[in-house]
C-alpha cells in the first residue's frame, strides 16, 4: 500500500511513493540509493544509522518511512558544504579516525549534531556525544581527538565569520 | 502489509482506536520497532503519536507540572522546569541510552512499555506522579504505582490513549541521587537502579526521605518501612547499611541475561551505600 511522502533530503524537496511500514533506513538506502547510512543491528543499539531529523540526530532504523513526511532530513551525503568537507570530516580524515568507515557516517553525523549546539566541549562530553555509536576499530580515542579538533575549526570559523 | 497513521490530533488517534481496536501506539519507536521484526510490523496498524497536539512538551498550571506523554527524554533534560522543580528525574533520563535514543524516546512510552528496567520509573514513583488517561468515555486520573501492573503489563484499557504525566510541583527535597548499574555507562540496560530523594534538615538529619529501585521485582520496588527509617537519621554507614538489608530482604529479582537474582539483591543495596559519597559530593 504505497503512498507520497514528500520531505526534504539533504536541502532539495522531494516526494516519492513508497510504503509507509517501511523503514526509514531502507528508504533511503533502498528506494533513493543513498547508501552512506549504514544498518549495523537494526534495534537502536550500535548508531550506524543516524541520521538528523529537523536538526536532532535520530535512528533511522526505528523510524517508518511516515514519519519522514514534513521532516528537514541530512543523511551523511549532506553533511559536506558543497565541494568542501565539513569541518568534522576534515578532523576524521586528519585524525586517522576512520578504520573499517562502517561506524564513520553515524559518528559523523552525532558530532555534527552535537558540535552545532557545543562550540567548546570537554572529552568527556564528546564521549556522551558519540555513546550511542559503537566503533570496533578505532578504540573511539581518534575520533575523539578528530571531534576536539572539528570543534577547534569551527570556533575558528565562527570568529572568522 | 499494516498501516502506518500520523495523526494530528487525540480526536483522530481515538477514531483511528476505535475504528481498528487492534492497532498499536507508539511514539518515539525506540521499543516498538525493535521488538518488531518486519514479519510482525505486517500484522497489524501502527499508529504514530509523535505529532498529536497536546502532547508534547512541559508546562505549569495550578501547582502541578504537565508533562505531555510525547515528551522526548532529551526535551526533558533540556527544559528548564524540569531541571529546577525535578533534578531527580532529569537524572534519571540522563542515564537512558544516548542522545539519539534520548531524542526518541518518550516519558510516555517508557511509562507504557511498563519495563522493571524503565530508567525514568523509579524516580516517577518518588515524585508520586499520576498519569493522564484519555479515550471515547473521556479523561481520568491515577497514580503511576496503580497504572503498572507487572513487566510490560499496564491498566491502559482499549481505546485508551496515555497523554500525559502530572507531578506536584511542590516535592520539599532538598537532596536528590539517582544511580544505576549496568553493563555499560550508555546504552545499557538496567541491572538495579535507585532514586533517592530526601529533606535534610541543616545538620544532615534526614527529615523525610523516598526511595525506590528498578529491575529488581516485576514492579518498581518502593517500601513504607524503608521510607520510614530514614527518618531522624544521618545518611552515614551504620544508617545505610542496615537501610541496605532492608532492601535486600524486600527485593524479588530474577536472574536473566544481564545479572543473576543474587547478583541484584546484594547491588541494589550496595547503591544505597553511594548516597554517603552523593552527600559528600553535595548533589
Amino acid at each position: 500500500m504505497k503512498r507520497n511522502i514528500s520531505f526534504i533530503l539533504n536541502g532539495s524537496e522531494i516526494s516519492i511513493e513508497t510504503d509507509p511500514a517501511l523503514r526509514a533506513v531502507d528508504v533511503l538506502r533502498q528506494d533513493l540509493g543513498l547508501t552512506g547510512t549504514k544498518e549495523g543491528c537494526g534495534e537502536g543499539e550500535c548508531g550506524a544509522c543516524s541520521v538528523l531529523v529537523d536538526d536532532t540526530v535520530k535512528l533511522s532504523c526505528l523510524m517508518t518511512a511516515a514519519q519522514l513526511e514534513g521532516k528537514k532530513i541530512v543523511t551523511i551525503e549532506g553533511i559536506a558544504r558543497g565541494q568542501g568537507l565539513h569541518p568534522v570530516q576534515q578532523s576524521f580524515i586528519e585524525y586517522g579516525a576512520v578504520q573499517c568507515g562502517f561506524c564513520t557516517p553515524g559518528m559523523v553525523i552525532a558530532a555534527v549534531a552535537f558540535l552545532a549546539a557545543n562550540r567548546a566541549p570537554t572529552r568527556e562530553e564528546i564521549r556522551d556525544a558519540i555513546s550511542g555509536n559503537t566503533c570496533r576499530c578505532t578504540g573511539y580515542q581518534k575520533i575523539v581527538d578528530a571531534v576536539e579538533d572539528a570543534a577547534q575549526k569551527m570556533r575558528e570559523g565562527d570568529s572568522d565569520g | 502489509m499494516g498501516r502506518v497513521y500520523l495523526p494530528a490530533t487525540l480526536e483522530a488517534v481515538l477514531e483511528i482506536l476505535s475504528r481498528e481496536p487492534s492497532a498499536r501506539l507508539f511514539a518515539g519507536g525506540t521499543d516498538l520497532l525493535v521488538r518488531s521484526s518486519a514479519v510482525r510490523r505486517n500484522e497489524g496498524s501502527l499508529v504514530c503519536l509523535e505529532r498529536v497536539e497536546g502532547l508534547s512538551g512541559v508546562s505549569e498550571s495550578d501547582g502541578a507540572v504537565r508533562i505531555g506523554a510525547c515528551t522526548t527524554h532529551g526535551e526533558l533534560m533540556a527544559g528548564g522546569l524540569i531541571r529546577e522543580r525535578f533534578p531527580l528525574l532529569r537524572e534519571a533520563v540522563r542515564h537512558i541510552g544516548a542522545p539519539a535514543v534520548r531524542n526518541m524516546g518518550t516519558i510516555g512510552g517508557n511509562i507504557c512499555t511498563a519495563s522493571p528496567a524503565g530508567d525514568s520509573l523509579p524516580a516517577l514513583h518518588i515524585l508520586d506522579a499520576e498519569v493522564e488517561l484519555h479515550s471515547a468515555k473521556g479523561r481520568r486520573r491515577m497514580p503511576l504505582g496503580r497504572f503498572i501492573l507487572g513487566p510490560g503489563l499496564t491498566a491502559l484499557e482499549p481505546g485508551e490513549v496515555l497523554t500525559a504525566v502530572w507531578i506536584d510541583k511542590d516535592q520539599g527535597f532538598n537532596f536528590h541521587h539517582f544511580e544505576k548499574v549496568g553493563q555499560r555507562k550508555a546504552m545499557a540496560i538496567s541491572v538495579a537502579s535507585m532514586a533517592f530523594a530526601a529533606r535534610l534538615n541543616g545538620d544532615g538529619i534526614v527529615a523525610r526521605a523516598r526511595c525506590a529501585f528498578g529491575s529488581v521485582a516485576p514492579k518498581v520496588f518502593t517500601s513504607q518501612v524503608l521510607d520510614a527509617f530514614f527518618a531522624g537519621k544521618p545518611l552515614n554507614e551504620e544508617t545505610l547499611g542496615a537501610a541496605a538489608a532492608l532492601v535486600r530482604e524486600g527485593v524479588s529479582p530474577i536472574s536473566d541475561v544481564r545479572a543473576s537474582e543474587e547478583y541484584r539483591r546484594t547491588v541494589a543495596g550496595n547503591l544505597l551505600m553511594r548516597l554517603e559519597g552523593a552527600k559528600a559530593a553535595g548533589r
